[in-house]
């Protein structure tokens, strides 16, 4: 498929597009499959073998890793593109992708804040956090 | 302008704006695609919901076994390569169709639903070991967790593999029509959408869970 099939008008009327408007090549599956097969390689690697020394260092990397890849794969096999649907795919999926980062770090934040707050260590302050709270509405 | 618009829909053209726009934009879509996107993104949010639980209750253990403990990391690899595998057999299925190549166009989809049938097989084992040895979802928090998540990915998949099954079929009957071409393009957006999230599981479930 060449690269102007992008803006010539299928016979099945613009019906089959994907969401960014073109299906993508040989060449460009290839080349996300070779990418994705590396970025998986490298965290199981990184996992087994026990590179890093510091767990926290190996979490942070395969974290970094697994948002490269998912960058791949909506760009080599969703083909996502700002054009897509006259930018609305992009536009959904950038809202989403908000969403989900405030869900995400808010839960985790949230959730983290309450388990240290309930420490064992806090108990003795916990009469005076119920009576704080019987006061709020 | 309004010209073209009175040639083509000259009654629409007067009573409602917006038929003035989709006459100029000359993109007549009936907007199935993007409408499959709404709901892979919404989709996207059952599974951020489920990552948030996990990440949350994900270590409350209850004095039962940890990932390190119960994670067989070979098979997760082994698991992963077979559903990215699917991924390129499914993407050089939709490159047969494009060449018009029905035959070739089935046979990717049957390579793609074998591997998607592996990948299910292979989860199934996991599952029934670990319920076998007593780490069932109502072990701790952590299970739970871990089976909801990794078992609403492995719905998925089953039922696109059972929606690949008809499509073979619909492809088979009726030959590679407008929309079947649609159809095998939506499922593709949901095939590879599940290889997403899986880069996610495998990520934040399976190597991070065997962090020490």
């Amino acid at each position: 498929m060449s690269a102007s099939d992008n803006h010539q008008p299928h016979q099945s009327g613009h019906d089959d597009h994907s969401p960014a408007g073109n299906h993508g090549s040989l060449k460009s599956y290839a080349t996300g499959f070779v990418l994705a097969v590396v970025l998986t390689a490298i965290p199981f690697w990184l996992v087994i073998g026990k590179v890093f020394e510091k767990s926290g260092t190996t979490a942070l990397v395969i974290l970094l890793l697994a948002a490269l890849q998912i960058v791949v794969h909506m760009v080599y096999f969703l083909h996502m593109n700002s054009k897509a649907e006259g930018g609305w795919s992009m536009l959904a999926l950038i809202f989403t992708i908000m969403l989900v980062v405030i869900m995400l770090s808010g839960s985790i934040w949230v959730m983290y804040h309450l388990n240290h707050n309930m420490m064992p260590g806090m108990m003795p302050d916990a009469a005076h956090t119920m009576s704080e709270m019987r006061k709020m509405p | 302008m309004s010209v073209t618009s009175a040639t083509i829909a000259p009654g629409v053209a007067q009573a409602d704006p917006s038929a003035r726009f989709y006459v100029r934009e000359h993109h007549p879509e009936n907007g199935t695609l993007l409408g499959f996107w709404l709901y892979l993104m919404s989709d996207c949010l059952v599974f951020a919901c489920l990552f948030a639980t996990y990440a949350v209750i994900g270590r409350n253990y209850a004095g039962g076994p940890s990932g390190a403990e119960l994670f067989d990391l070979p098979l997760v690899a082994l698991n992963t390569s077979l559903l990215l595998l699917s991924s390129i057999t499914y993407g050089f299925s939709m490159l047969e169709m494009q060449r018009k190549r029905l035959r070739a166009t089935l046979f990717w989809l049957g390579v793609t639903g074998l591997l998607g049938a592996g990948f299910i097989g292979l989860e199934l084992y996991e599952f029934f070991h670990l319920i076998h040895e007593g780490a069932g979802p109502q072990r701790s928090g952590f299970l739970t967790a871990f089976f909801t998540l990794v078992g609403t990915h492995g719905l998925h998949v089953t039922f696109g593999i059972v929606w690949l099954g008809t499509l073979m079929f619909q492809l088979g009957r009726h030959g590679l029509t407008p929309e079947n071409h649609r159809r095998m393009t939506c499922l593709s957006m949901f095939w590879h959408f599940l290889d997403v999230v899986w880069i996610g599981v495998f990520t934040f479930v399976y190597l991070m869970g065997v962090l020490p």
